[in-house]
């Protein structure tokens, strides 16, 4: 992507759970290495995050979930954009996810699982290495 | 430099403190002079982390700090007390005003803090079977954890609760639940804490119902209800509906509970969560102890009397890793709410001067890198609540960073806590490290930072207004984002997580599928073909009817005509659900949209 685009971040908070320590401290570190972040606060559904990402034209969706519930909410997730040909938008999980439902995630499309103790810093180095190009730039 | 927020932050509140005039005695320049100064000179100080950061002041000389960022000094003398400090005028004893050395003149002597661990997942036939376990291995109380389709009203079946159920914790959704959850306890003789809040009424109407129908006389059942719903506004962010009729539904809770169950916490006033979306120990300290001041406003406003439901209020702690910040912490909320019960409200009953507290080891504090660590993590955090005076106390489980602990971890948890009342010795003697230069210094320090929020909230009009604008989740986001940043710059050490790091096998854990949702699905199906339908709409009418009411205080001993926990009660033991109750209240309150703060 163009070097003085910005990377557009939408971060959401997926699901029932209120712990948004992790969400909030990931939107904070991102905009302050410089990405354009968007937090859809709490309890938002599969559909409402995916047409918030549509309508901000993000580059990247960061799903936090803490709960157990990432095997119900990721695939959906994933289903809608697929069906509204936005495969190009990185998705990256972080939360509380057991070793043994990553491999599926990955498979379904989640381009990393943030676990807990993982820095703000490698986070941010691993969307700059991995948000993907796009077919037209962004106007703005 | 440390990027400020429009009102003062605690780095700044702690500066002005340092700066204070301290008059060391003779003796101790002398030292100064002679034994410091040419030590200094030959060894410098290091501050444990980075050299950057919290860890240097304006002048780039090491600083030492609690986890909260406060300055340490080298060492604490009788010059960090204040000049007219006295044991009788700023300390007294244990079990007299201001408190600070403990609510029981007896300390543990008399009766150990209460071994309580947080427990629930899956359905209710599995969490009972833990609950036995725990009792079974010497746990003196029982703690529900529910589920969060539970905590926000939702039953198993909903569409919000595809994927939750069980996950977090026990799935309850009707009267039927509970009675499997306790089935076998006698709840007569157990005291039962449940972490619920926005319905929090409504799980305690189907845990009363229970305890009735088991033969307990509710006169002598105790336990408690969490129901503080401000700082699910604040921090846990469980809330359904808005501030007002939430406050409404707690206030119901409190004049039903002084009229009809007497022993029973109504309220257990929470800061754990606050400390756990990223507060520090100040903040947690300060915004808990004046929730309490916001619950027993709307209390006064409804005509109730300090004395009748100042007894029954509770309070609930973090035990973070900073072991005399937190010990400290604990000696100052109980000093602040003495002082606030009498001068501000005007309580004459002495238990109504009391803050009995329950205290949890920091969940957050926990690391998925080397859990085995958080064992020792959580022995200090459990330490420092008992050398505080706990009432009663949960231990985490060492896989907790990662799920809902396994047996295994469980039982070391409580075992912990054992091991720190049967063989530490340190519940022998009362407030052991009452007198310390250092501590009293700190619990001053604590209890005049708490205080300068009270002012600022005051100035707000309140809690509910100061949440409305979002100050204390803005409070709360900042100091969460600096201490991210002190460790990630390493200047905050954790061990196994960012220094003394290897690489691992993540351990067993406890794995919860989605059979739980099934099988609570198919009980609810059969719960609403066997009951009477009509029945339960007729109750849940009824409750739609009162709480759109305004109450007022009952005369002649009577709860206020419009108090919605006795048609609660009737629609618990008509099995309506958890998800038509809080239906129900939906439509006459309405739902919360917080403004989102980050």
């Amino acid at each position: 992507m163009a070097a003085e685009e910005k990377i557009r971040v939408l971060v959401a908070k997926p699901g029932l759970d209120g712990h948004d320590r992790g969400a909030k401290v990931i939107s904070r570190a991102l905009r302050d290495a410089g990405m354009e972040v968007i937090y859809t606060g709490l309890r938002q559904t599969a559909e409402m995050i995916v047409t918030a990402a549509l309508q901000e034209d993000v580059h990247v969706i960061g799903l936090s979930i803490l709960s157990g519930a990432h095997n119900a909410i990721v695939p959906r997730v994933m289903d809608l954009l697929k069906q509204n040909k936005m495969d190009d938008v990185l998705v990256v999980l972080g939360g509380i996810i057991p070793d043994q439902d990553i491999e599926n995630l990955k498979k379904i499309g989640v381009s990393a699982i943030f676990q807990p103790g993982t820095s703000m810093d490698s986070i941010v180095q691993f969307i700059r290495a991995n948000v993907k190009p796009r077919g037209v730039p962004a106007a703005g | 430099m440390r990027k400020t927020t429009d009102e003062s932050t605690v780095a700044e509140i702690a500066a002005t403190n340092e700066s204070e005039e301290r008059f060391p005695s003779l003796a101790e320049k002398q030292w100064q002079e002679t034994i410091l100064a040419p030590s200094l000179e030959k060894s410098p100080e290091k501050p444990i982390g980075a050299a950057s950061g919290v860890n240097l002041d304006e002048h780039g000389n090491a600083r030492f700090t609690t986890i909260s960022g406060l300055p340490i000094r080298r060492l604490y003398t009788p010059a960090d007390l204040p000049q007219d400090w006295s044991v009788e005028k700023y300390l007294g004893f244990p079990g007299q005003p201001p408190f600070t050395r403990g609510i029981h003149p007896t300390g543990y002597r008399g009766k150990l803090y209460t071994m309580r661990q947080f427990s629930g997942f899956a359905s209710p036939e599995e969490t009972n079977k833990r609950y036995k376990y725990l009792l079974e291995h010497g746990g003196s109380g029982l703690s529900v954890a529910f589920d969060l389709p539970t905590l926000m009203g939702y039953d198993s079946d909903h569409p919000a609760s595809e994927g939750e159920v069980g996950k977090c914790g026990v799935a309850i959704d009707s009267l039927e639940d509970m009675e499997i959850l306790f089935r076998g306890i006698d709840l007569a003789n157990t005291t039962v804490s449940m972490t619920i809040n926005s319905p929090a009424s409504v799980l305690w109407a189907m845990y009363l119902v229970v305890a009735e129908k088991q033969g307990a006389d509710w006169n002598k059942i105790s336990g408690t209800i969490q129901n503080d719903i401000l700082k699910e506004y604040i921090a846990q962010k469980e809330y359904i509906y808005p501030p007002a009729p939430s406050m409404r539904l707690v206030v119901d809770t409190f004049e039903f509970g002084s009229r009809y169950t007497p022993r029973f916490n109504t309220i257990s006033i929470s800061g754990y969560h606050i400390r756990e979306a990223g507060s520090t120990a100040l903040q947690e300290l300060a915004f808990t102890v004046y929730d309490g001041v916001e619950y027993v406003e709307w209390a006064l406003r409804r005509g109730l009397k300090i004395d009748e439901f100042g007894p029954r209020l509770s309070f609930f702690f973090n035990a973070h890793n900073d072991f005399f910040e937190e010990i400290a912490k604990y000696r100052a909320a109980r000093k602040l709410w003495y002082q606030l019960t009498k001068d501000r409200f005007h309580a004459k009953n002495q238990r109504t001067w009391l803050m009995r507290f329950h205290t949890q080891t920091a969940g957050v504090s926990l690391t998925a890198q080397q859990p085995m660590n958080n064992i020792a993590r959580v022995a200090l955090q459990a330490m420092a609540a008992v050398l505080g005076g706990t009432q009663s106390l949960h231990t985490d489980a060492y896989d907790e960073a990662l799920a809902l602990p396994t047996e295994q971890a469980a039982g070391i948890a409580l075992r912990t806590q054992q091991i720190i009342a049967y063989e530490s010795g340190v519940t022998q003697t009362v407030d052991p490290l009452g007198g310390s230069y250092f501590l009293e210094h700190l619990t001053l320090e604590m209890e005049k930072g708490a205080i300068d929020y009270f002012g600022k909230l005051d100035a707000m009009g309140g809690m509910v207004k100061a949440i409305e604008r979002g100050y204390p989740q803005k409070e709360i986001a900042e100091a969460s984002y600096q201490y991210q940043r002190a460790v990630e710059a390493k200047e905050k050490i954790i061990v196994g997580a960012n220094r003394f790091t290897v690489e691992e096998e993540s351990p067993h854990t406890l794995y919860i599928d989605e059979s739980v949702a099934q099988h609570q699905t198919a009980k609810l199906k059969e719960l609403r073909a066997r009951r009477s339908n009509e029945e339960v709409q007729r109750t849940l009418d009824a409750l739609k009817k009162a709480a759109a009411q305004e109450p007022r205080a009952g005369t002649d001993g009577h709860v206020s005509a419009a108090n919605t926990m006795p048609y609660i009660v009737a629609a618990a033991r008509a099995y309506a659900t958890v998800g038509e109750i809080c239906q129900a209240l939906k439509e006459v309150y309405g739902i919360y949209t917080e403004l989102s703060i980050t």
